[in-house]
């Protein structure tokens, strides 16, 4: 019944957000640049032509205000979804995301809800100018209230972002910039959704078990490539859905393999590698035969476009860390 | 060099320092029954504070913020909303949420840690945000608001409040320029109270008024008495209507001045100058109506004596229903976790599980 379309991960966000807003008339989509020019990325090209200029608005440019502006309107049983062009830019919103759209459900005991989708790119890897590289999802992750969404690849970024634009809670969905072009998917425009709060076992295996979201995927599978040819059997899990957190499909793989190896692009310390680590050894302790290994971005600031590929994990760092838990029998 | 733009702020004053009109009144101000309900929910809003500061001396009431000096602003401001209005407001704003439906036990409950206290029960204010306590955080969210009562082209309006400290936030300049562009039906009520905790009006602003914040996001603003109720509430119930109408946002500074400490955790004497402190009581609103009403026939000492009696005993009843659902109707332990999402995560159901095991502190 339903077609199918070799997508991009940006055309796929833009064929979720022409899908959904062509069911639902309360999504309204809004940011600096989304009209006219269908976003700095294209992820709304066309869509102001299609659905107007009411309901695909250009705001100023104030990322506070996108941000504060949403909250009023979703709590009017709008679905706003603001753009941040750039996650760099997220700070002046950071203050209406966690003091407001993350708690209003909570501080009116329901009685005021937080339809929100708050898109934007992150991570490095194409070469921007400073503050266009980072990723900062930890610090999102770690407020209650808020849903933090990755999407790794096309198809994930369709039903991903139909289930976040369904969702009654604030959601904050990141997409891997790097990706946006990188790799192409057969999407079925079926019009279903992921679920919010499961990982994805990208890959089953019975020796180690790689973890990872966003960008970083793409290192980790061919890591898990590399490590096949050499006899190893490696299960892939792309958390996707990084908070809240499915622990369970995590501890289920490493209950099997004993080993794994978290993989993230952010900076080490604190990072949700770290939540990952700490969770593991806290409930499956016993089923480790080896320390848990982690690979992540150095504890710098994001160096700027031309020492950035020294900072960014590679498919041979996590190579490494691999077999470095490996060894231990 | 020639004058490129030059602009001017106007100032409403109906009832002057001495309670004599000092203008044509406006047709609702000659309707004494209209004044009196006026003077009424203002001692109501002057006894509700009173008591609420009381129970916090004696721990029965957490931080509270009361509104001493500023009954005119809320009240008078707060009942130019009509029931199908949307009401924004920040944490001095009890005297507006008392205009729009929200009950004092509500209030009371949210200031006494109950987060139930902005679960908002009657239908007028069900639309209602929960009081902001980030500073100009709220104003964005009335201009929200507005966007969706503009783009669903409804003939409603917002109204928000915030401090003359507040409009020293970048949020709150962010809100007024979004306003005037897009042309909300949204109106701002700056309470200027002349402190900011600590921190006098003279040391927030070079502007000579907060009125003309207003001006570089092209929004119509004026100056009131923010000690005349009258002019409050003629000049909030006419932006209001304007807004209804399409004609877009205005701001609104009503100067006053704090009486009372910034909150039960603050000690004004501190720093507040007491000379001034005296002198401002000798204009203050509640005073100013009274006077005024005297002066007409209207009231005298018994029927005022009488009414205070009764708001007396109307605040003790909603007191009752404040430690009733406080102490007798606790909320449950799982209630943190119950209303954060619409469905409560996995990662969290062994927490929740712990905190009901544990149960109540």
């Amino acid at each position: 019944m339903s077609d199918t379309k070799i997508l991009t991960l940006i055309e796929a966000v833009t064929a979720a957000l022409d899908h959904e807003m062509g069911l639902d008339k309360e999504i309204v989509l809004m940011g600096e640049d989304v009209g006219k020019n269908g976003g700095v990325f294209r992820a709304t090209d066309g869509l102001q032509q299609k659905y107007g200029d009411e309901r695909v608005m250009d705001t100023p440019l104030a990322e506070a205000m996108i941000a504060g502006l949403s909250v009023g309107m979703a709590a009017q049983g709008m679905k706003p979804v603001p753009e941040i062009q750039f996650m760099g830019f997220v700070f002046p919103a950071f203050n209406q995301i966690a003091t407001a759209a993350a708690r209003m459900r909570n501080r009116t005991r329901g009685r005021l809800t937080m339809p929100i989708t708050f898109r934007m790119p992150y991570g490095g890897g194409i070469h921007a100018p400073e503050h266009h590289s980072e990723s900062t999802e930890a610090l999102f992750a770690h407020i209650p209230g808020l849903r933090v969404l990755i999407p790794s690849n096309p198809t994930r970024a369709y039903g991903l972002l139909l289930a976040s634009l369904r969702s009654p809670d604030p959601i904050l969905f990141l997409e891997p910039k790097r990706v946006y072009r990188m790799v192409k998917h057969e999407v079925e425009m079926n019009g279903v959704a992921l679920p919010l709060d499961k990982c994805f076992v990208d890959r089953e295996g019975d020796d180690i078990t790689l973890i990872s979201w966003g960008a970083m995927m793409h290192e980790t599978l061919l890591a898990a490539d590399q490590l096949a040819k050499d006899g190893v059997s490696v299960e892939v899990i792309d958390v996707a859905t990084v908070a809240p957190m499915d622990m369970e499909t995590i501890f289920t793989s490493v209950r099997k393999t004993g080993r794994c190896v978290v993989v993230q692009e952010a900076p080490r310390a604190g990072g949700l590698g770290s939540e990952i680590a700490a969770e593991i050894a806290e409930h499956e302790l016993m089923s480790l035969i080896a320390p848990i290994g982690r690979v992540a971005g150095y504890d710098t600031i994001m160096p700027y476009a031309k020492m950035e590929m020294q900072y960014m994990p590679s498919v041979e760092r996590v190579v490494e860390e691999a077999q470095k838990v490996l060894k231990y029998v | 060099m020639r004058k490129s733009i030059s602009f001017e702020i106007n100032h409403l004053q109906y009832l002057d320092e001495s309670a004599k009109p000092a203008n044509d009144l406006p047709e609702f101000a000659k309707d004494t029954d209209k004044l009196v309900e006026l003077y009424d929910r203002m001692q109501f809003l002057r006894a509700m504070d009173k008591r609420a500061v009381g129970l916090q001396r004696i721990g029965k009431m957490r931080t509270y913020p009361a509104a001493l000096g500023q009954e005119a602003v809320g009240i008078g401001a707060g009942l130019a909303l009509k029931d199908t209005d949307v009401l924004v407001p920040y944490y001095r704003g009890t005297g507006m949420m008392l205009s729009h439906g929200i009950k004092p036990h509500e209030i009371l409950l949210y200031w006494g840690g109950d987060e139930r206290g902005a679960d908002y029960k009657d239908p007028i204010a069900a639309q209602d945000f929960p009081v902001a306590v980030p500073i100009a955080t709220q104003i964005l969210h009335a201009a929200g608001v507005a966007t969706a009562i503009k783009l669903r082209g409804e003939k409603r309006a917002v109204m928000t409040e915030i401090g003359e400290g507040g409009t020293s936030e970048g949020e709150f300049y962010e809100a007024l320029n979004v306003a005037g562009v897009w042309n909300l039906p949204f109106v701002c009520i700056v309470n200027n109270n002349q402190w900011a905790i600590s921190v006098p009006s003279e040391n927030q602003t070079k502007a000579e008024s907060y009125a003309q914040k207003a001006i570089a996001a092209g929004m119509d603003t004026l100056q009131v008495d923010g000690n005349d109720i009258i002019a409050v509430h003629d000049a909030s119930v006419k932006a209001m209507e304007k807004a209804r109408n399409g004609g877009g946002p205005t701001l609104i500074e009503a100067i006053c001045y704090r009486l009372c400490d910034h909150t039960t955790a603050d000690d004004a004497s501190r720093y507040h100058d007491q000379k001034v402190h005296d002198k401002a009581w000798e204009v203050e609103p509640v005073k100013r109506l009274e006077d005024y009403l005297k002066s007409l026939g209207v009231l005298d000492d018994k029927a005022i004596e009488a009414m205070a009696k009764d708001n007396k005993a109307n605040v003790e009843k909603e007191v009752e229903m404040y430690f009733d659902i406080l102490n007798n109707q606790p909320q449950p332990p799982e209630a943190m976790f119950d209303y954060l999402y619409a469905e409560v995560p996995e990662k969290t159901k062994p927490q929740r599980e712990e905190a009901i095991r544990r149960g109540a502190k």
